[in-house]
């Protein structure tokens, strides 16, 4: 047992407050998947290239394999358990990675979900090279990100759509 | 990957911050955005006994202009000085830089701050911080001190900063408007860092340079402000001549390392071709 003292760490996750006391050298993914028992985020190369950890915190898409839990705390973290809309039903974006075949072997997909949903929150309307600036920091080795670009584009056409502007909120 | 133990500390001043590096010493690293920090840490290349995050510290952050200086805290982040319209009017070749700093994730939590302290021939913002003149403070426990990037660093991850010292801001001298600029930044892949970049900015009168600054990113322990290749340039009106000779006077500066990004020699050369696309953009882009 180390003689450093664990330390409290209070966030909110999809909406629901937590604590736990955790070492300060706690990564943010591992305070996720371990903690709190949120295995959407994965853990890809753990070296901050390939995205598949990445969650929205704040507003902003963060890889939480690079930062320490500590750091997040007090902050609203969404992980890819949030995306879903409040029924039950799949988001524009998951629906459009479905329609669109935006994922195959899958492993990128909850990273690549939550980077292209703070992305359209920030920029509604992106063109094709946007969105492909956009999920930079995301790899996929399966689709050669075509269909990713279109699941990302199909989403923004459904949240653009004034009918179902309501829904997707 | 996990990192060795620390204690985490989250003061919320500057004089706290300070006091806890003044008691630990070596042992203690601040942490601003912590996208160079917390690899090293993973590799256990840094194992700090003491982590001060920086985070807790409200004015470490911000973009302000003040009688031709524009000084930005050392926590902004990369994605705020994209979004700044202060910059985007005064300083576009920030903007410029940092969109090629990274990915847009690590953009949202790296600084510049973190970016130009680190020490890391790699970064990009050292290079341009070296082009533009810039000016970093450094607060201690004896207060502020003023150190010119262009004398900044040493080595590879050795700077002027010492261990009880925080880098705290950037003060930039803001070029006349009408000025032109630009940062060339050849990579393998988004996110990668240079193979070679080179920073330019430059005033023309009448299709004759007035004043010229070039600097150059990871082709050497640390970022080189290309002193004879700038001054080479100022009076010229950029014809083939001169600027093959400034191009050349840069390339003699640089002692890159041959790594996976390519030989020393191809890197060199590298810098030299980055040197000349900047130049040329610059020049598209100054007022007459």
């Amino acid at each position: 047992m180390s003689d450093i003292e664990q330390i409290p760490v209070t966030v909110t996750v999809n909406g629901k407050k937590v604590q736990r006391f955790v070492e300060p050298r706690t990564l943010l993914i591992h305070f996720l998947r371990e903690e709190l028992n949120l295995t959407g985020p994965h853990i890809g190369c753990e070296t901050s290239h390939c995205g598949a950890c990445t969650i929205e915190m704040d507003g902003m898409s963060v890889k939480s394999c690079t930062m320490f839990a500590a750091q997040a705390n007090g902050a609203e973290l969404t992980t890819i358990e949030g995306m879903a809309n409040p029924d039950g039903t799949l988001s524009a974006l998951q629906e459009g990675f479905r329609q669109m075949h935006g994922l195959q072997c899958g492993y990128c997909t909850p990273g690549m979900i939550t980077r292209a949903h703070t992305l359209l929150k920030e920029n509604p309307n992106p063109t094709e090279e946007e969105i492909r600036m956009g999920i930079a920091g995301n790899l996929c080795r399966c689709t050669g990100y075509q269909n990713i670009v279109k699941a990302i584009q199909y989403a923004a056409d459904q949240l653009n759509q004034p009918e179902t502007q309501e829904a997707a909120e | 990957m996990i990192p060795g133990e620390f204690t985490y500390h989250r003061p919320s001043s500057v004089a706290e911050a300070v006091a806890i590096l003044v008691s630990h010493g070596d042992e203690a690293r601040p942490l601003s955005g912590g996208h160079s920090l917390i690899p090293m840490m993973k590799l256990r290349m840094a194992a700090p006994e003491h982590l001060v995050d920086l985070g807790g510290i409200a004015d470490l952050k911000g973009i302000s202009e003040d009688g031709g200086t524009i000084t930005i805290g050392c926590m902004t982040t990369q994605h705020e000085l994209i979004g700044s319209d202060l910059l985007a009017d005064k300083l576009p070749i920030v903007r410029e830089t940092s969109l090629l700093i990274a990915d847009p994730q690590i953009r949202y939590m790296g600084t510049l701050g973190g970016n130009v302290a680190n020490g890391d021939p790699g970064n990009d913002m050292p290079g341009l911080m070296q082009c533009l003149n810039a000016t970093y403070v450094l607060t201690g426990p004896d207060g502020d001190r003023d150190v010119a990037a262009r004398d900044f660093y040493e080595a590879a991850y050795f700077t002027a900063l010492a261990p009880e010292e925080i880098l705290t801001a950037v003060k930039i001298p803001v070029p006349p408007a009408g000025h032109g600029y630009a940062y060339e930044k050849l990579k393998r892949k988004v996110g990668d860092y240079a193979t070679a970049a080179a920073a330019v900015v430059l005033t023309m009168n009448g299709g004759t340079v007035s004043s010229c600054s070039v600097a150059l990113t990871n082709v050497a322990d640390t970022p080189l402000y290309a002193a004879d290749a700038s001054t080479i340039l100022t009076g010229s009106t950029l014809d083939d001549a001169t600027v093959k000779n400034a191009v050349a006077a840069a390339e003699a500066i640089t002692d890159p390392a041959s790594d996976g990004r390519g030989p020393a020699e191809y890197r060199t050369k590298m810098a030299g071709i980055m040197m000349q696309r900047a130049l040329a953009r610059a020049a598209e882009r100054a007022s007459a």
